[in-house]
């Protein structure tokens, strides 16, 4: 210590034989800056600004230098200034915030997104499988978000008064055309794809990009993982099933690939919990899923994905159309699912990414009626109800997209897409009359975008898609517009326009009348402010739909699509807060969503607020970690007020169709609640990763209805509700080789 | 014969290394690099940060300030955690962590495989994963354990490991493997490797006794 005195005392004395004073203050807009680097270029002297942003030091430099004044998230400041001996210089700089993409304004109109691209995330993977009412689904977990709707009966995300058809969800970038298991009357599927094949999540409830089309209201876009951290094998056995698999990393660390398969099988569960469905078939499900992972250059990834699938079930239920009898159920799904992605940058700010994806589905129906006896039976009147329906889908989807960095931030993407699909139906009534069907698409489309960074805080996103559908053979074209305003240093706030289309869904195809685009306009204006640890997020939204298909009976009594003159709108606000911060340990989010809407499609009588549309909806989600107990307690409650109900009848001799009955479902509350319990984590030296799973869905036993449904006659109806009141799951999942007891707890199913 | 080769190996490199050092630089970093077991506030690493930056800036081709200028910053993004070891905010440690990782590559540039610039790169890890445990520790976690392995396998003799590996245990709750008494252990095994490590020159890394010490002291 008393040699480095020395020492310092030494070069003390030296300098200050002959020495100028280099003195100053550094500020941005307003205030001092503390901590800021100032330096004489190329020597070691200079000095660092205090709490009031002033900075003194001597040299005995002389002549003509530079000074620098440089910090973190500011453009660097230069000064040539003159040293002379026993002078003295003063500098004042200003510093001006530089553009990057921490601090930079970014376009969220309409977005949550969920990835580790940006520093700020709303949701992460995690936080998607830790969400108590998610029961370990993609989809599911994203409904405790404001925007969409509680609807319990089918599957889907809907958004904003728009249907789940409306929402496209899309797997690196390409469109997945069968992301759920298949329907189900009245109950709703699961997403076929595990949370945590994904590693990030962009939920847009409106205004997305112009790289994204054919849907109306929202796009869900899941970005897969890259590389796993480790060669990892995993075990898993639940009361619904077993699963197992492996991730094999290369020494190099440039390739990988996987295999998972499970297998699930309702029975022990259906035992326990009674069910609403009176099971001949109890669910069996058989998946398999495959990847790898190829580094194709330091910059680049080549990454495929597989996933097989098998299901059977069948059931009856207390048929509404005739007493004492009831409806029959059968469905047998094989699915095939490929994804293939490429990513690379070639050089002078220039990217790409390609991807494609295939899909084989192939759906075998078996609808009709038993007696009491369980015996098949055809009754007079109701023989629409007694049918098999065979369908057969093949679908193929590319995507090229190319991006060029401009100056700053700013940035040119264009490219183009193509989906192509093969939809063929044969239908056998009852007589063993057979009625095949075929519809086929070729969508093109050419999209262009481009971010343009005015400053730092003012950004803009302006795009446009333009869109052929060999279908209807109409061209549309989209233009998309988002602007973005920097209020503070954490918060902004942003304007969204942007027309959406969608080709009419093949449901309602094919049509003898010409059909067009169905055609949803939005307009939104967001605030939001965000830290690392809270998020404030407000938003309000207008949609404008157009085009939308009505459908009736058109020439031969046939029911059908008719033409594009439906319409509707949906106007509110959403509302979401996330702190992690305010209570230790324990992270919650808010949020709330205000709807106002109404539309006439289809058979509606005119404009009505649909049955799948809640005026209020809300969602409260906690989490919380002790330690002591290495558990992890989770819990959800979920809130929406009634949705209408309609019974629409055909009239045939006014021939038009009338609401012959309405009403209102009571409000839907839910609480769920889910413990994970990790006995090795953070032990040294673990082989095995155990993770124990308890979930409860709707603890408290509350009666849920999400609708009614009609007798065919309209003279009586039922509460459509879920399939139990309560659910339970329990399981054990041990992962091997690394811990990754986080990624295991979502396993649930 | 292959130990001798790489004895004289060692020597040559050595000797060019001193010969590439000038007086001036030497003196300058000596000042500073004393400094580093006295400071004990995030202003103060930053400050000696901004000390060390200056002086890589006029000498490009030294790996010695930009790994100190790297340590420092990492040094500050510890300090600035305060007595919460479990977290800290992310706004805050991020742009240090971004910064130390930077200064480390241009270290890391100039000088290849060196143990004690793999053990400021699991520093590094450590402190970007403080800003969010929960989200980053899936990725900094084993990032971190396998940059310290690797400043093992380069010199086991580099008594920062033991510094490190004291200090997590140290902070780690005992339910996620952490333990005071195991900490104890590794803190007394680093004073013994203190004691025999001899740094390749006097501006060669030789810093963290004190830590050390004041570690032992609170027990």
């Amino acid at each position: 210590m008393k040699s480095v005195f020395v020492a310092v005392l030494t070069i003390f004395s030296l300098s200050l034989q002959a020495q100028t004073l280099v003195k100053g203050r550094v500020m941005d807009k307003k205030k001092p800056l503390e901590g800021v680097s100032v330096a004489l270029k190329d020597t070691y002297d200079g000095a660092t600004t205090d709490k009031e942003g002033y900075f003194r030091f001597r040299t005995t430099e002389k002549g003509v230098f530079v000074l620098t004044v440089t910090s973190t998230g500011f453009k660097p400041f230069e000064q040539t200034i003159e040293l002379k001996a026993g002078d003295s210089v003063e500098v004042n700089a200003l510093l001006k915030e530089e553009i990057t993409e921490l601090t930079a304004v970014t376009v969220t109109a309409g977005t949550f997104e969920a990835s580790d691209k940006k520093k700020v995330t709303v949701l992460s993977s995690i936080d998607i499988v830790t969400t108590a009412s998610g029961n370990g689904d993609v989809t599911e977990a994203l409904k405790s978000l404001p925007g969409a709707q509680q609807v319990g009966e089918s599957e889907g995300l809907f958004v904003r008064g728009g249907t789940a058809q409306e929402t496209k969800i899309f797997i690196d970038g390409t469109l997945v055309n069968n992301f759920f298991f298949s329907s189900m009357p009245n109950i709703a599927a699961r997403g076929r794809f595990s949370p945590f094949l994904f590693k990030g999540t962009v939920f847009s409830t409106g205004g997305y990009s112009a790289l994204y089309g054919q849907a109306l209201s929202s796009a869900l876009i899941l970005e897969t993982i890259d590389f796993p951290d480790q060669s990892t094998a995993n075990l898993g056995v639940s009361v619904i099933g077993l699963s197992g698999g492996f991730q094999q990393l290369a020494k190099d660390k440039n390739s990988s690939w996987g295999l998972n398969y499970s297998y699930s099988n309702l029975a022990p569960a259906f035992a326990v919990i009674k069910q609403n469905q009176d099971y001949f078939q109890i669910p069996v499900f058989h998946g398999a899923d495959g990847n790898f992972r190829i580094k194709t250059s330091k910059t680049g990834i080549l990454k495929y994905y597989t996933t097989l699938s098998t299901s059977k079930l069948g059931f009856t239920t207390n048929s509404i159309d005739s007493v004492g009898y009831k409806d029959l159920f059968g469905l047998e799904n094989f699915n095939v699912y490929h994804n293939l992605a490429w990513k690379e940058k070639l050089g002078r700010k220039w990217k790409i990414d390609i991807g494609t994806s295939y899909t084989n589905n192939k759906d075998d129906i078996n609808s009709g009626m038993r007696d009491a006896q369980d015996k098949d039976i055809l009754l007079t009147g109701l023989e629409f109800k007694d049918y098999k329906l065979k369908l057969r889908g093949n679908y193929f989807n590319a995507k090229v997209v190319l991006e060029k960095r401009l100056v700053g931030l700013s940035a040119l993407r264009f490219g183009s897409e193509y989906n192509h699909s093969t939809d063929k139906t044969t239908f056998t009534d009852y007589s063993g009359s057979t009625y095949p069907g075929s519809i086929s698409e070729n969508l093109k489309a050419l999209f262009a975008e481009a971010d343009i960074y005015i400053t730092n805080a003012i950004a803009a996103k302006v795009g446009s898609r333009m869109e052929h559908s060999s279908l209807i053979d109409k061209t549309n074209l989209a233009p998309r517009v988002s602007l973005a305003y920097k209020t503070g240093k954490q918060s902004q706030a942003s304007l969204a326009y942007g027309l959406f289309f969608q080709t009419p869904e093949n449901r309602n195809l094919p049509s003898a009348f010409p059909l067009t685009f169905s055609r949803a306009a939005h307009y939104i204006a967001q605030y939001q402010k965000v830290t690392s640890d809270r998020t404030l997020r407000a938003e309000l939204f207008y949609k404008k739909y157009d085009d939308l298909v009505k459908t009736g009976l058109g020439s031969g009594s046939q029911f059908q699509a008719l033409n594009n003159e439906g319409f509707g709108d949906a106007k509110g606000f959403d509302f979401f807060w996330r702190d992690k911060k305010s209570i230790p340990n324990v992270d919650y989010w808010i949020s709330y969503s205000y709807l106002d809407t109404k539309r006439d499609y289809l058979n509606f009588p005119g404009a009505i607020t649909p049955n799948f549309a809640a005026k209020h909806t809300a969602s409260f989600i906690i989490k919380k970690f002790v330690t002591k107990l290495k558990t992890q307690f989770n819990g959800a409650y979920n809130f929406a007020t009634g949705r209408p109900y309609y019974n629409i009848a055909y009239d045939g001799q006014n021939n038009k169709f009338n609401i012959t009955d309405q009403g209102k479902t009571p409000a839907y509350h839910n609480f769920s609640f889910s413990m994970n319990f990790l006995p090795n984590i953070g032990k040294e030296k673990a082989k095995s990763f155990p993770v124990y799973v308890l979930s409860i869905s709707n603890l408290f036993n509350v009666r849920q209805v999400f609708g009614y449904q009609y007798s065919y006659n309209g003279i009586r109806k039922q509460p459509i509700l879920p399939t139990s009141r309560m659910f339970v799951f329990i399981g054990a999942f041990i992962s091997f080789g690394v811990d990754r007891t986080d990624d295991v707890i979502n396993s649930n199913l | 014969m292959k130990k001798f080769l790489s004895f004289f190996l060692l020597v040559a490199t050595f000797a060019s290394a001193q010969a590439q050092m000038p007086e001036k630089f030497v003196k300058a970093m000596e000042s500073k690099v004393a400094l580093i077991d006295s400071t004990n506030s995030a202003a103060g690493f930053i400050e000696l940060a901004n000390s060390f930056e200056r002086i890589a800036n006029a000498e490009k081709n030294q790996w010695l300030p930009y790994y100190y200028a790297a340590l420092c910053n990492v040094m500050s993004g510890y300090f600035s955690m305060g007595d919460n070891p479990m977290g800290a905010s992310a706004d805050k440690i991020d742009p240090l962590a971004d910064k130390a990782k930077e200064l480390l590559d241009k270290a890391e540039a100039l000088e290849k495989d060196n143990s004690e610039i793999y053990l400021v790169r699991k520093m590094v890890h450590s402190l970007h994963m403080m800003g969010s445990p929960m989200q980053r520790y899936m990725t900094d976690g084993p990032a971190a354990t396998s940059a310290l392995e690797m400043a093992r396998k380069l010199n086991p003799d580099n008594p920062r490991i033991y510094l490190q590996e004291a200090q997590d245990k140290y902070y780690t709750p005992e339910q996620y493997g952490g333990s005071k008494e195991e900490a104890k252990r590794l803190f007394e095994k680093a004073v013994k490797q203190y004691e025999i490590f001899k740094p390749a020159s006097s501006i060669h890394p030789n810093w963290g006794l004190s830590q050390v010490r004041y570690f032992l002291s609170q027990y």
